[in-house]
């Protein structure tokens, strides 16, 4: 046991490794929210009138809801008021042209982050929207994708040149109405990624998008809105990182996703942000709307995710099936370490005819991390024929973090089979003697059995990213139970 | 709990009927010990705060109980039944230890004449208040939470009758001791709050059945609570069957508290009332600990049948096994919540549980929720939900033995009834309702 004692402790007292903040003075908006900062806002990014006044119906509803007290996380109460609701990175120019126009600074954390643009625009075959703070800085490919007749390019971009579809499909999946934390966001939200893939294309290569958060005391609220038509498959990459913090910052993001006839759009999550110290000070309050609608005929939505970061995660990526014999996938690792919090899981809505849904959940809680798994499968009169295949686990290292499982199961029809499996369990004794048994270190077997443990979700991610997750799990788990 | 907001609405409370209620209980019942009034009190205290519960509240999310509380509450207005009108709850006159209660009020009449002997006390538990007895005074109310659930509060505060069991140390009890609850009012809102207090001491064997039956059909409320207290090495059979007629409302408590090495299995077939919530919370709370939780719930037309279980892990090296089947049809309603709460020091948990739902119309609709809540880290558990159809292939391997596609569904959804029904052990009760689901799934329409 005192090898586990031992690299528990080490894990604990893990630093965060990407802990640093980059001196960028930031033009930013005062502490507060009110009518006025929703306008500077709106104003601040020329914005065409229908937004603004979107985003002030979405701020008076906002001020008529209530913060949800259901998840299983605790935090002190949040200071609306407290918070800078727009941030810009200072610019000699307005807007770079190219990467040589970015900021040095910016390129520079950039590269910290192991994220060289210029590099990754030739090598990766990735098209990078870097979104530092809430201001795009800079988009790569765009022209290659321009050909194809994809529109890939900030949230900012879109609503300058694309009006007609922001006007179409924003708040269509996620009204602001939705909840709490939607309604901020829809109110405030600084920038994002907007992506239409028009009918019949098939993406050549994997979007993704950095998100980053840097200046003290800036609230992150990014909106993104993803459109197939008929026909045309994506993969979307999400990956994040953030400087480390003393106070909470707090990130409400929305994510919307609209899949056509025969669309398929995979949106994968790689979350890594500042989960706070080993006492649990700090870290982000990461509490995210993402939900995708599969609106037409055999469409597919497919959420992966892989949660290690933030101090405290809140966030059900769901799909609403309404398109007959549509798909939804959810896949998930969430690791909760130290003082960390996760309440996360899915949301399945069967309301065509033949629709199926795969829900495979995967908790590592150790420390005095609290993981809660949280879905809920619905399946509607209409839904007749419909499948849902849920499987949630839980691993526990150590004994003083907790797993908890909140499934929820309606069925309202009698052709639909609904499936719901969980187990908890640590790694067990015999497993690891086994392995030991055959000349493997007791940390190489942990490592193999977790990686196992995850690899339904891992095989789901693209190559770049399940290497990223391996990285990221190996470096928490490694030989963290005895 | 947190989730309901406090309004200081001039309008009087939707539950006014039941406060009221307890005062006239308060006045009606001058004789009773002051141990027991501060303890009617301190339910009606925890029920004024609390409230009926709303769907807001996430432990009743999907039961509005509404049309509970805006029952005329009263007690039944007393009539007289005869035995012959009872002889079909009885399950062929099996040879047991019976008390009958008539609309929650002890009838020696028609109950065993002779009740209790040098291995068994048995009382009604309002005599058993009113003489002071020293072992029900000891546990009454200590194990059931009335700052926790409004319905237990409510019986706490209208505690009058009921039955108070101790089985003596080391004995066993081959009769099953049957509780006969019937409701007999056609009045709406006619209520009993009926308590049963079980005592099952050191190393003892019983077999407990409590039953809930109607005489007519009104709109009656039944909200039971049962406490059980187990010492080390007891074991325990807690079968609860509730029928009451479709028309009337029932809550029921079950709370069982075991101490070391105890055994605990119970049944809970619910197949009656047009709202039926039953909770069932087993504490583990020693070393050892092994508890069995079966149930059934059968429902047709606009009935809504909800169980809640949650059982505590406290005590390292316990084991639980939970089964529950649901039956589906109509346009009825099934709600089934299963917590399983492991705390940090219980390691070395065992602990299981099964939900299986058959729905056998489309109007029919279940919400299953199987939670588990784990704090310590070396423990198996597991749960699993399913709703859906009969196995294809079950339905196969039958029709290929020559037996044709309907009368092979009728005999797996009987089948899937049994499952359950088989885990009873008191033959008697377990062939009855055995006879009940065939009637009701596999015998041929018109046979």
């Amino acid at each position: 046991m005192s090898t586990s004692t031992e690299t528990i402790e080490q894990f604990v007292n893990r630093e965060y490794q990407y802990g640093f903040v980059t001196d960028v003075e930031s033009d930013a908006a005062p502490r507060g929210l009110s009518e006025d900062t929703v306008r500077l806002i709106s104003r601040k990014k020329g914005e065409p009138e229908f937004l603004l006044e979107w985003r002030l119906k979405a701020y008076r509803y906002w001020l008529t809801m209530k913060e949800p007290v259901w998840p299983n996380v605790h935090y002190p109460k949040i200071d609306y008021q407290n918070i800078i609701y727009y941030s810009a990175p200072k610019q000699k120019t307005d807007g770079p042209k190219s990467l040589d126009e970015v900021d040095p600074k910016l390129i520079e954390t950039y590269k910290k982050l192991g994220i060289p643009l210029r590099e990754q625009e030739r090598l990766a075959g990735v098209a990078v929207d870097a979104v530092f703070d809430s201001v795009s800085v800079a988009t790569t490919f765009k022209g290659k994708l321009g050909e194809l007749g994809i529109i890939f390019c900030s949230f900012s971009e879109a609503v300058k040149e694309h009006p007609e579809l922001i006007k179409k499909y924003l708040g269509s999946v996620v009204p602001y109405t939705d909840n709490f934390f939607a309604a901020l966001n829809s109110a405030v939200y600084s920038d994002g990624s907007f992506c239409f893939i028009p009918k019949g294309v098939k993406c050549p290569m994997e979007l993704s998008t950095y998100f980053r958060i840097n200046a003290v005391d800036t609230g992150q609220f990014e909106r993104t809105l993803i459109v197939a038509e008929e026909g045309s498959t994506v993969s979307y990459l999400e990956g994040c990182t953030a400087p480390r913090r003393d106070t909470n910052q707090l990130h409400a993001a929305v994510v919307e996703i609209v899949a056509m006839d025969r669309a398929e759009v995979k949106y994968s999550t790689v979350q890594n942000w500042y989960p706070g110290d080993e006492m649990g000070r700090g870290g982000i309050y990461n509490f995210v709307t993402k939900r995708g609608l599969c609106k037409g005929v055999a469409s597919k939505i497919s959420w992966t995710q892989v949660e290690t970061g933030s101090a405290i995660t809140w966030k059900y990526p769901s799909v609403i099936l309404k398109g007959d014999q549509s798909v939804g996938e959810f896949y998930s690792v969430a690791l909760t370490t130290n003082y960390q919090q996760a309440d996360t899981g899915t949301k399945m809505v069967h309301i065509g005819k033949n629709t199926k849904s795969t829900i495979i959940s995967k908790g590592i809680s150790a420390g005095r991390g609290q993981n809660s798994y949280r879905g809920q499968v619905k399946v509607m009169r209409s839904a007749s024929g419909s499948r849902n295949f849920s499987q949630c686990d839980s691993l526990l290292l150590g004994d003083k973090c907790g797993a908890h499982t909140f499934p929820y199961l309606e069925v309202k029809n009698t052709s639909s089979t609904v499936e719901h499996e969980a187990s908890t369990s640590k790694i067990g004794e015999d497993q690891i003697f086994y392995c030991r048994q055959r000349g493997l270190s007791t940390q190489d077997a942990i490592n193999m059995i977790v990686n196992g443990y995850c690899k339904e979700v891992f095989r789901q991610l693209p190559m770049e990213f399940a290497v990223e997750a391996q990285k990221l799990l190996g470096v928490s788990l490694e030989g963290s139970v005895g | 709990m947190s989730c309901r907001t406090s309004t200081a609405d001039p309008v009087p409370r939707a539950d006014a009927a039941f406060l009221a209620a307890y005062e006239q209980l308060e006045q009606r019942d001058a004789m009773a010990p002051s141990w027991l009034v501060a303890l009617r009190r301190a339910g009606n205290a925890h029920f004024g705060e609390l409230g009926f519960p709303t769907t807001e509240d996430e432990e009743w999310r999907f039961t509005n109980v509404a049309p509970i509380a805006a029952l005329p509450t009263h007690s039944a207005v007393k009539r007289d039944v005869g035995f012959d009108e009872l002889e079909r709850f009885t399950f062929g006159q099996m040879p047991v230890h019976r008390l009958v209660f008539v609309d929650g009020c002890f009838s020696s009449k028609l109950s065993s004449p002779d009740l209790g002997n040098e291995a068994l006390e048995i009382y009604s538990l309002k005599i058993a208040m009113l003489s002071g007895v020293d072992w029900v005074r000891k546990h009454l109310g200590k194990y059931a939470r009335t700052d926790e659930n409004a319905f237990v509060a409510l019986n706490t505060s209208m505690l009058e009758d009921g039955a108070a069991i101790r089985i003596k140390s080391k004995q066993r009890i081959t009769l099953p001791i049957h509780l006969l609850f019937v409701s007999t009012s056609d009045q709406a809102g006619a209520t009993s709050h009926p308590r049963v207090l079980i005592l099952a001491e050191r190393g003892c064997d019983a077999h407990i059945l409590e039953s809930y039956e109607s005489l007519t059909e009104g709109s009656t409320l039944t909200n039971a609570v049962t406490e059980i207290a187990m010492e080390e090495e007891s074991r325990l059979e807690h079968c609860r069957l509730q029928q009451e007629s479709t028309k009337s409302y029932h809550v029921g408590t079950v709370q069982a508290h075991q101490s070391r090495s105890s055994n605990l299995v119970t049944h809970s077939i619910s197949m009656g009332a047009k709202i039926a919530r039953v909770n069932i919370n087993p504490v583990l709370n020693a070393e050892g600990c092994e508890c069995v939780m079966n149930g059934l719930y059968v429902v047709d037309g606009d009935q809504l049948v909800d169980h809640h279980t949650a059982i505590h892990h406290a005590k390292p090296r316990c084991n639980s096994h939970e089964f529950y089947h649901g039956i589906l049809d109509g346009k009825a309603q099934g709600v089934f919540n299963g917590k399983i709460f492991v705390r940090p020091e219980a390691q070395k948990t065992d602990a299981k549980q099964t939900n299986r739902n058959l729905l056998l119309s489309d109007e029919a609709s279940i919400q299953t929720k199987p939670q588990l809540e784990i704090f310590a880290d070396d423990v198996k558990c597991t749960h699993g939900a399913t709703v859906g159809q009969l196995q294809e292939e079950a339905v196969f391997y039958l029709r290929a033995r020559g037996i044709g596609k309907e009368a092979a569904r009728r005999m797996l959804v009987h089948a899937f009834a049994s499952d359950i029904i088989n885990r009873i052990s008191i033959e008697p009760v377990r062939a009855e309702l055995d006879q009940i689901m065939f009637d009701l799934f596999e015998r041929e329409p018109g046979e």
